[in-house]
């Protein structure tokens, strides 16, 4: 019971220092900023830790932080095998060539109007499908290896990544084409001066996207059958012998992998796209 | 006249200023285009299983023995027994159903298993188990609840960061940075995790719909009660509004679209949860269906259950897109 | 106007848009011929059809009846020729690219050595008074600065004609008049054809050689004024009685054409 007092202190303690800096002389700077985030994840974590082990809830139904981050350290090497397998192999290879694909299919939609009055609604309804619910379809065609779930993920990011691409490539204004036209550009120019550099910021968000749906795809492909390697096969198969330890970290692995890919994206985009006003507020 | 038609003109792009009977044919050709596509993709795809069985048959195949046929690449053998393909599109066991196939496929697990189905609800005065009817409604009612308790929450969640400075900066990070990860990952785990302390059947997958529907509808309605101006804000102070009222007459109405936005993607990815939501415990729904397809290698009915999942995303969203736009008009704004 | 040294010349042009509510006569029996060296203004309403004429000219809107060439060609391959620049409303600068590389983007365009593009935009830039701003984007400038680059934009490759439409119509009225007064010497500078839309009469009276009148439904031209006026103009020429008179004589074409 003293350790769930201790929680209650705990919290306390975090928010009040939260509340204190939340609306402190420095709460606009940088620091604050990150501070208050990160002092709320730790006393997350802190009572998390203090309540399981002071009501004393069985490991197999919720282990505390501490177990988990023995078992994460524990079994490094087999968790570097499952985030190759799943995410190096299946969510970045389907990634590439999915979004890869979806772009090349909108410079092509681009040139004809009809097929982009075509596909812009047919690819919006696709978006909106459980895509993922294929994945049994895909197994069963590509085998239990990283190629079904490359599969997979390609058939989750194409369809956001076209729809974006293709809006993207037609968000020049009026006059913009006018003045292409004055120069008598040819489609190429206008492309490679205009409508790619436009494009942009709505290729990124597609890209930022499908770099969650890759991740989503490839995970629960494996559910349907993998080898014995995989995010999603050591979380279906760890919860089979209650090894939660083992299950929370698989989680973290994919957590951190998602929040990194993403991350790299959203680095490439303010460097690609630093003109866009949703940036330039901030120099 | 110029300067005003020809913005007009020239600003039909993505084809939302053309009528709507305009709009339909080349989405038609499109589907049509794909319909083909299958039907030519069912040929090479199952013609392995195909040529067995004309060999079994007593048709002439080249090469004749089924070891030669696996190592070969399937366009070299549909080129060389072009005679033999026949059945491509009625075999009993395809990788790739024909579409008509799937739709026979959708046709008995529905409407023939309800009406002349010994378990159907005709015969039995419930649904059958064995329908698809049936799963779906199992996946939609997990689906309906967990996308109420995740926008219920949600938009709470998002009132409390809109109001408390202290909320917004420790709060805020997180539920962004939650969208980036993969949270399906979780969904095996809550259900296994909650079956062991004794809660099954529908909680457990709306538990993880409301999990995915959540966090879009934290983010979309912060930057909705967000989206008033600075003069509208202004406005509120001039009359010593109390915060309650700027709330209820300010934010919220400002809020409303960017809530619709939300609700659309929180409805498909409540979807999602329920079906990923039933692969682990196998007690019904279409989640369920799948995966026993898949293991008895019956593509058919994987396809029928995907056709049906399809359909029940495509019209929840298209329900959500006409509440959105019912809702907006009366609210004031432009068809 | 004599017709021996006409640069773009226009007789009988008719243009008609189908709209949902029927078709529309923007332009109707327009007939005009602008001499080289000349700077041709084109006031009226709106929907009198001056900035469709300009259009017209650029190959932006094709003419349903009459004739009309530019440099002795039909528009169209006047501008496969890069016959003209254009300046449009905004200045449409490319965010993601600098001052220096939007005004170098006609001249990539073009096939101009690199070279040939640092000589010219070093140029154009001092003609435009930005020198020293090539390396900025184009969101650190003011909206003055940003209408003077897309300016200094269209002169880059050295057209003969220069094709403006209401280029400073968004920008306020001490900054409009120092530019008014910059493209008057440009002009002299480059001896450069201009055609320029606006609806400002005193904007129109200062700057121009010529002054379509222009009224709407259908689109046409009312009158077109020949002002006495020097080619030295400084700002306060708009205080002495000719500037004035010429004046009154358009806001009369302009009553006239509505009256009707």
């Amino acid at each position: 019971m003293t350790l769930v007092m201790f929680a209650v202190l705990l919290w306390a303690v975090g928010f009040g220092v939260n509340v204190m800096l939340a609306n402190g002389p420095a709460r606009d700077t940088g620091a604050v900023r990150l501070a208050v985030p990160l002092i709320f994840g730790a006393t997350m974590l802190g009572m998390w830790e203090l309540i399981v082990r002071g009501t004393q809830v069985p490991t197999v139904i919720l282990p505390p932080p501490s177990l988990i981050a023995a078992s994460f350290v524990g079994n490094l090497s087999t968790l570097w095998g499952d985030f190759t397998q799943t995410i190096l192999k299946g969510a970045l290879s389907g990634y590439i060539i999915g979004c890869g694909a979806a772009f090349l299919t909108a410079l092509l939609v681009d040139r004809s109007d009809y097929l982009r009055r075509g596909l812009l609604p047919l690819g919006n309804f696709m978006a909106a499908l459980p895509i993922v619910g294929t994945a049994p379809i895909l197994v069963m065609w590509f085998g239990f290896g990283w190629q079904s779930k490359a599969a997979v993920v390609v058939l989750m990011v194409y369809f956001p990544m076209l729809v974006n691409t293709v809006a993207g490539l037609s968000e020049t204004s009026a006059m913009q084409r006018d003045l292409m036209r004055t120069y008598a550009a040819t489609w190429g120019q206008s492309l490679w001066t205009l409508r790619l550099p436009a494009a942009l910021p709505f290729i990124f968000n597609g890209l930022k996207i499908s770099s969650t749906l890759a991740l989503i795809g490839a995970i629960v492909a494996e559910f349907f059958g993998s080898p014995t390697q995989g995010l999603g096969f050591r979380i279906s198969t760890s919860i089979g012998q209650l090894d939660l330890g083992m299950v929370w970290s698989a989680i973290l692995v994919s957590a951190l992998s998602g929040t990194a890919f993403y991350g790299l994206v959203a680095l490439a985009e303010r460097r690609m796209t630093f003109w866009h006003a949703s940036y330039r507020g901030g120099r | 006249m110029s300067e005003d038609t020809l913005g007009k003109k020239s600003r039909g792009k993505s084809g939302t200023g053309w009528p709507r009977w305009l709009r339909l044919p080349p989405v038609l050709g499109m589907v049509l285009a794909l319909f083909a596509l299958w039907y030519v993709a069912v040929v090479p795809m199952n013609v392995k299983e195909v040529l067995t069985a004309a060999e079994r048959a007593g048709v002439a195949v080249s090469p004749p023995s089924a070891v030669e046929r696996r190592d070969m690449g399937n366009w070299a053998l549909v080129m060389r027994n072009t005679h033999a393909l026949g059945d491509s599109w009625s075999s009993d066991r395809p990788k790739l159903p024909a579409p008509h196939q799937v739709l026979v496929e959708l046709y008995d697990s529905t409407i023939d298993e309800e009406l002349n189905g010994r378990r159907g609800i005709v015969k039995s005065g419930t649904l059958s188990n064995r329908s698809l009817v049936y799963h779906a409604i199992v996946t939609l009612n997990a689906t309906f609840l967990g996308f109420v308790i995740g926008t219920v929450l949600g938009c709470a969640l998002a009132v409390g960061i809109v109001h408390s400075r202290v909320m917004d900066m420790s709060v805020m990070p997180w539920a962004i940075v939650s969208q980036t990860i993969p949270i399906v990952a979780l969904a095996p785990m809550i259900i296994v995790v909650l079956y062991s302390i004794g809660v099954q059947g529908l909680i457990p997958k709306a538990v993880i719909s409301a999990y995915l529907s959540f966090f879009p509808v934290v983010v979309g309605m912060v930057k909705g009660l967000r989206s008033p101006d600075a003069m509208q804000m202004d406005l509120m102070r001039t009359y010593s509004a109390p915060t309650t009222a700027v709330l209820w007459k300010l934010r919220l109405p400002a809020s409303v679209p960017y809530l619709f936005a939300s609700l659309k993607i929180a409805i498909a990815a409540s979807l999602v949860g329920a079906i990923v939501g039933e692969l682990p415990v196998q007690k019904g729904g279409l989640g369920a269906r799948m995966l026993a397809g898949s293991y008895y290698g019956q593509t058919a009915q994987i396809w029928a259950a995907l056709l049906v999942a399809a359909g029940l995303a495509a019209v929840l969203v298209w329900a959500t897109g006409w509440m959105e736009r019912r809702t907006l008009r009366k609210m004031g704004a432009k068809p | 106007m004599t017709d021996t040294t006409a640069v773009i010349r226009a007789s009988h042009l008719d243009l008609t848009f189908q709209t949902a509510d029927g078709p529309v006569h923007a332009l109707k029996d327009v007939s005009l011929d602008i001499e080289k060296g000349s700077f041709v203004s084109f006031i009226g309403p709106s929907g009198c059809g001056k900035t469709t004429f300009l259009r017209c000219i650029a190959a932006l809107e094709h003419p349903t009846g009459g004739s009309l060439t530019v440099n002795g060609m039909t528009p169209d391959e006047a501008r496969r020729a890069r016959a003209y620049g254009y300046v449009f409303q905004a200045a449409g600068l490319y965010p993601w690219r600098t001052i220096g590389r939007n005004i170098a983007l006609p001249l990539e365009i073009m096939g101009f050595s690199k070279a040939e593009q640092a000589e010219r935009v070093k140029r154009v830039l001092e003609l435009v008074e930005l020198s020293g701003f090539e390396k900025k984007f184009p969101w650190q400038l003011s909206g003055g600065m940003q209408q003077r680059a897309s300016i200094a934009r269209a002169l880059a490759f050295d057209a003969d004609i220069l094709l403006m439409d209401e280029p400073f119509g968004a920008l306020d009225e001490i900054v409009r008049d120092r530019l008014n007064e910059e493209l008057l010497k440009l002009w002299a500078k480059t001896e450069k054809t201009i055609g320029f839309v606006t609806h400002s009469i005193p904007e129109a009276v200062y700057l121009s050689t010529h002054i379509v009148v222009m009224s709407p439904r259908p689109g046409r031209i009312t009158d077109v004024i020949v002002s006495p006026l020097p080619k030295e103009r400084p700002l306060d020429i708009r205080d002495s009685p000719e500037f004035i008179e010429v004046a009154h004589r358009v806001r009369e074409g302009l009553r006239a054409g509505y009256e009707e």
